[in-house]
């Protein structure tokens, strides 16, 4: 909300300058997020009048004028279409400088001297009005400085007000504000009940509360007719600036009357042109499906918790958030209705938003607006109407519904309690005192008082609101930092489970960067990758962002491919996060990896990232777990991968990851430099964790012994290590792949692995013999079970 | 045989040069061998002493065992000599070049909002705080209502959240983790809740998705002052300076009385720069006692405890960290940017 320092200075006056005021409505509560001038500095512009308008000689759309600025005449030459004798605008004189940088120069426009220039308010930077001089009110004096004659020197401030202050969405809100804060008296202007002239009134019924229980909506409905109001009027210039000043554009003087009284006391008024009203207003819930069509065009459908304004043909407006069309002031208006009513908050909140209205009206009947206040508005208004379009008014009419809305209750505070909450001391008579200022009603003592809050105040309910206020008032910076007393538990810190700071660590320290993508993606580009049901958003920010992601790869691969093309050829990159179904969100840590298994160094082989350099990083995820023996590693198909590079890591029974190669289709498609290779694993189950148990360690030799055993080729190693460890036993303590071979040395169809089997028994020392029979049983079952033959025997 | 025993000092003296002009250890085997082996001359004399009567025996022994003596200490000498020369041309050419880089696998490195992140979590872990979880996929009760921001509540209209089809939204805070934990214990209640959440806003200062971390304490006898020393100290600790801090009063539905956090400017230090937009104060964390109505809302009374609860952005306090100025940088994880938090 924006708000002109003047206009808040006539109402207190505190002596603080700019700086400090701001400051200290911040500390109040209401922050001052921005502080503007209203206008420019205008050096050397002044008030003319103009004497007299001649055409100009040799050019059609040019006027030479003479410019009084009561001690002097100037000659201008002026093309604005709006100029005319006896007006009063403003005159740029030789030196002057512009905000737009023009600098005032004496010129000949098409032979004839020009001593100055005559300025639209767009030329001075006050406002956006550019097709004509800026025809200043006629009461101006000539010679008089602009800026002062405009009362441009005034300062803007933009008040951030928070939802529950909708007291405060005012000049007159602001202004208590201050009083309270500085501890100063408020001066309201003069507003004295117009004495009616004519007997005209216009009836209006409020439909709602039928019953006990049902809700009242409206709970006043406060209308006055004045007529025969000079049409078309414009509103006075000092009233079009502080609209201008706090935001809005002036339009006639009706509605700029109503603008007005909202922004200076925040109460929302509505007028009506009386003329096309037909029957008496009624106030009322909507019909069930009834329907509206608005300013814009659209028709929405109303639900029954609307409250509208209508008359008996149709609905005239949505009541506390707009008015309508049809029924509006328009051109030659001349008989007005004013409305000033007061709507319960809990039946205008929201409604506007539903169907996307937030006007300034809405913003302050849901927040709260005095119910006391309508009156003084209805009041105010007509003063200014008839002072400036004249009319006469006709009596103030209430209209109340069958229940009135309930008085602000007394609040009990209790001092103890105000101490005990906010942990600092405060004395009873400040406390009071404080709440005094703010307009609130305190009765008791200090061990118990009764508080009864001003009407404008909708936030102030409970013994806790009361408190905020004394805190706020006292000052957030008075109350001390103190250390709670008191022992405090252990936090929980578990050992069964690997931390993702461990596991995100590791992931570092062998050479990935951790991204953060959005939890959100692309349909089609997801779907693609990773075909299963992904929750789509409502309203979602665009179409990449509308899905909920069901994996991580989608955006990893994507911003693998956005560094790729940066120049980054070697990309290796890993996010923790959840990916998401529709009854489950999954914490997961994925990884990409592309380009060379090293950085560009010397002394190294450069060659690129494969299956099982990306296999080690997830082993040694796994491996932190103590229970690496748990997990297996199967050749499955995924969409996203490549089919005879893809592996589902399962954890006993449990599959909680994939490791594999794009498909090269994929990548493809998705412009990525092949190949890529991609892991994703459940943190929950794939990163619980063993605590260690102690073994004896062996105090005996170890023997080694070596075989290569020749199996078909597409047997899994996995099935060979399988049978090597069931048929050893206990005895075998490591078992290590050594080798692979396929080749020309083999039959076809065969491949030769070679093992190295480390024997060793905890209590004695093994003998050779004994090696050496354990490994002809390892070897039969072997050939039993697998149809493998030893090689080079 | 006599003869030959008068020529011993002969032998040793030619046998000396030999040695100490052998330039391997070969050569200096095959010395040895020669004078002093099986078959060595000097040997060869020793056994010759058999036949001698026992005067001249024991004369010629003492001069043969002599100089048996000088010339093993002349061996053992030259062959240390050679030992050390061997050694150090064997360190020579083991030498490197010790500025040439090493070898292997380099480090990658932590996201700069993990970094902080991190920090934010030990801090409170070390002041007694549990760290708290809860889901991002939250209903309208945990992330609304539960904390006293009913359904039309102008509040809601500041969120800009995100929402399903079936009426549960993407929390639009960390907050719903404060009710989520008073629901899981009873008091005393010291958690913070790291995480994600989403917003339906995105321009130059604001990205879709962030990351906040709340902070809650519930036990009897907690103050706004307890409150105040909390905040003051973690912004110390975080930013490792002695940061001034101010609370202004705000609002938020579920604490009262209710706060805004400013810190004066960790970038400029007070006197105004462009982080701080010239105001020489930056605003981190929103906070406030909790509201009576939460508390009531899951079964705690607030006549007998009483609590405090903050929200911090994470991504907010990364960039006054680390001197990030553009919060769109965080997740479009480009490398270049990546790799500066290594």
């Amino acid at each position: 909300m924006k708000i002109s320092l003047n206009w808040l200075r006539d109402w207190v006056d505190t002596g603080d300058d700019v700086p400090a005021l701001a400051h200290a409505l911040t500390m109040a509560g209401l922050e001052i997020e921005g502080i503007a001038a209203a206008g420019p500095s205008l050096p050397g512009v002044v008030v003319g009048e103009v004497k007299s308008v001649t055409k100009h000689p040799d050019a059609e759309k040019l006027n030479v004028c003479v410019v009084s600025t009561g001690a002097e005449d100037f000659q201008i030459v002026c093309g604005a279409p709006n100029v005319r004798v006896g007006m009063k605008a403003p005159l740029a004189t030789i030196g002057a400088k512009l905000p737009n940088g023009t600098e005032i120069k004496r010129a000949k426009l098409r032979g004839v001297e020009s001593f100055g220039m005559l300025c639209s308010a767009r030329e001075l930077g006050i406002n956006e009005e550019a097709s004509g001089l800026y025809d200043l009110p006629a009461d101006l004096k000539p010679g008089q400085d602009l800026v002062g004659a405009l009362g441009l020197d005034d300062t803007i401030f933009e008040v951030n007000l928070t939802p529950n202050r909708g007291d405060a969405m005012s000049v007159q809100g602001v202004a208590r504000e201050v009083a309270a804060a500085r501890g100063k008296l408020l001066h309201p202007p003069a507003i004295e009940p117009v004495v009616a002239t004519i007997t005209d009134t216009f009836p209006v019924r409020i439909e709602t509360a039928k019953s006990a229980d049902a809700p009242v909506g409206c709970y006043k409905f406060v209308g006055r007719v004045i007529r025969g109001i000079r049409p078309n009027v414009p509103s006075p210039f000092w009233m079009q600036e502080r609209l201008r000043r706090a935001g809005l554009r002036p339009i006639s003087a009706v509605v700029d009357i109503t603008n007005y009284v909202m922004l200076e006391l925040g109460a929302p008024m509505h007028a009506y042109d009386r003329a096309k009203l037909a029957s008496g207003i009624n106030v009322r819930f909507a019909k069930p499906n009834e329907k509206l069509k608005l300013l814009d065009g659209r028709e929405i459908e109303l639900t029954p918790d609307v409250l509208v304004i209508a008359d008996e043909r149709s609905i005239l407006g949505l009541a506390g958030v707009m008015g309508g069309e049809d029924s509006g002031i328009a051109d030659g208006t001349v008989d007005v209705f004013f409305e000033c009513a007061f709507f319960d908050p809990n039946d205008v909140a929201g409604r506007g938003r539903r169907y996307g209205l937030i006007t300034d009206a809405s913003q302050r009947f849901e927040r709260g607006v005095d119910p006391e206040l309508q009156e003084r508005a209805i009041e105010r208004a007509t003063q200014l109407l008839l002072s400036s379009a004249g009319g006469k008014a006709g009596p103030l009419v209430v209209t109340r519904a069958s229940r009135a809305f309930p008085a602000p209750a007394p609040i009990r505070l209790r001092h103890a309690r105000v101490e005990h909450v906010l942990g600092a001391k405060i004395d009873a008579s400040i406390v009071q005192s404080l709440l005094e200022r703010l307009g609130m009603v305190v009765s008791g003592s200090a061990g118990q008082w009764q508080v009864t809050p001003p009407t404008w105040r909708f936030d102030v309910r409970i013994e806790e609101d009361l408190i905020e206020e004394v805190a706020r008032l006292h000052g957030f910076e008075n109350i001390p930092e103190a250390a709670e007393i008191g022992a405090h538990e252990p936090s929980p810190w578990t050992e069964t489970h690997i931390r993702n700071e461990r596991a995100s660590d590791l992931l570092v320290d062998r050479g990935y960067q951790e991204a953060i993508n959005y939890a959100f993606t692309d349909q089609a580009y997801q779907v693609a990758l990773c075909p299963e049901p992904a929750v789509a958003l409502s309203n979602a920010i665009s179409a990449e962002l509308a899905v909920m992601r069901v994996s991580l790869w989608p955006g990893l691969l994507a911003a693998l491919g956005s560094n790729q093309r940066r120049q980054q050829p070697r990309v290796r990159l890993f996010e923790v996060g959840r990916r998401y179904s529709k009854d489950a969100e999954t914490e997961v840590i994925a990884g990409v990896a592309t380009g060379a298994v090293l950085p560009e160094q010397w002394g190294a082989e450069a060659r690129k990232v494969d299956f099982f350099d990306i296999k080690a990083d997830v082993e040694a995820l796994i491996g932190l777990t103590g229970a690496a023996e748990e997990f297996r590693f199967v050749a499955e198909s995924h969409p996203a991968l490549h089919p005879g590079q893809s592996a589902r890591i399962y954890r006993g029974e449990r599959p909680v990851g994939w490791l594999g190669a794009v498909h090269p289709e994929h990548s493809k498609r998705l412009d990525l430099t092949y190949p890529v290779f991609v892991f994703e694993l459940e943190t929950a189950a794939g990163l619980a964790a063993v605590i260690p148990e102690f073994e004896e360690i062996s105090r005996y030799p170890a023997i080694r012994r070596d075989i290569a055993a020749i199996v078909d080729e597409g047997l899994p190693v996995e099935a060979v290590r399988a049978v090597v460890q069931q048929s050893a036993g206990n005895l075998l303590k490591r078992l290590t792949v050594l080798s692979v071979y396929q080749g020309q040395q083999l039959q076809k169809g065969k491949k030769s692995i070679a093992l190295g089997l480390q024997l060793q028994d905890t209590s004695r020392t093994l003998t050779d013999n004994e090696a050496d029979a354990l490994v002809a049983q390892v070897v039969e079952q072997l050939g039993r079970q697998l149809n493998a033959t030893l090689r080079d025997q | 045989m006599t003869d030959t025993v008068l020529d011993l000092p002969a032998l040793v003296e030619a046998s000396r040069a030999e040695i100490a002009a052998s330039d391997s250890l070969d050569d200096l085997e095959q010395i040895r061998v020669r004078l002093l082996g099986k078959k060595g001359s000097v040997t060869e004399l020793l056994k010759s002493l058999g036949a001698m009567d026992p005067e001249a025996r024991r004369t010629a022994g003492a001069k043969i065992n002599e100089a048996k003596q000088t010339l093993t200490s002349a061996l053992d000498a030259r062959r240390g000599q050679l030992d050390a020369a061997k050694l150090a041309a064997q360190l020579a050419s083991d030498a490197v070049d010790v500025t040439l880089p090493g070898r292997g696998q380099t480090i990658g490195g932590l996201h700069p909002v993990t970094r902080v992140r991190r920090r934010i979590e030990q801090i409170f872990r070390n002041a007694g705080f549990t760290i708290a979880d809860g889901p991002e996929i939250e209903d309208d009760w945990h992330n609304f209502g539960a904390l006293n921001i009913p359904e039309n509540h102008p509040a809601r209209a500041m969120h800009d959240t995100f929402y399903f089809p079936d009426g549960r939204l993407l929390r639009t805070h960390t907050s719903p983790v404060q009710v989520r934990s008073m629901e899981q214990q009873k008091p005393p209640i010291r958690v913070i809740a790291p995480g994600r959440v989403y917003r339906n806003d995105s321009d130059m200062t604001h990205t879709p998705m962030f990351h906040q971390v709340e902070g809650l304490v519930v036990d009897e006898g907690i103050t706004f002052a307890n409150l105040k020393a909390v905040l003051h100290n973690f912004m110390r600790e975080l930013f490792e300076k002695d940061v001034k801090m101010r609370l202004r009063p705000s609002y938020f539905p579920f604490t009262e009385p209710s706060a805004e956090v400013d810190i004066s400017c960790v970038s400029c230090g007070g006197s105004g720069c462009r982080v701080c937009k010239q105001t020489g104060w930056v605003e981190v964390s929103g906070c406030g006692v909790v509201h009576p109505n939460v508390l009531k809302a899951v079964n705690i009374d607030p006549e007998r405890y009483t609590g405090y609860a903050f929200g911090m952005g994470i991504d907010r306090l990364t960039m006054l960290r680390y001197n990030v100025n553009d919060i769109r940088l965080y997740f479009e994880n480009d490398l270049r940017f990546l790799k500066q938090f290594a």
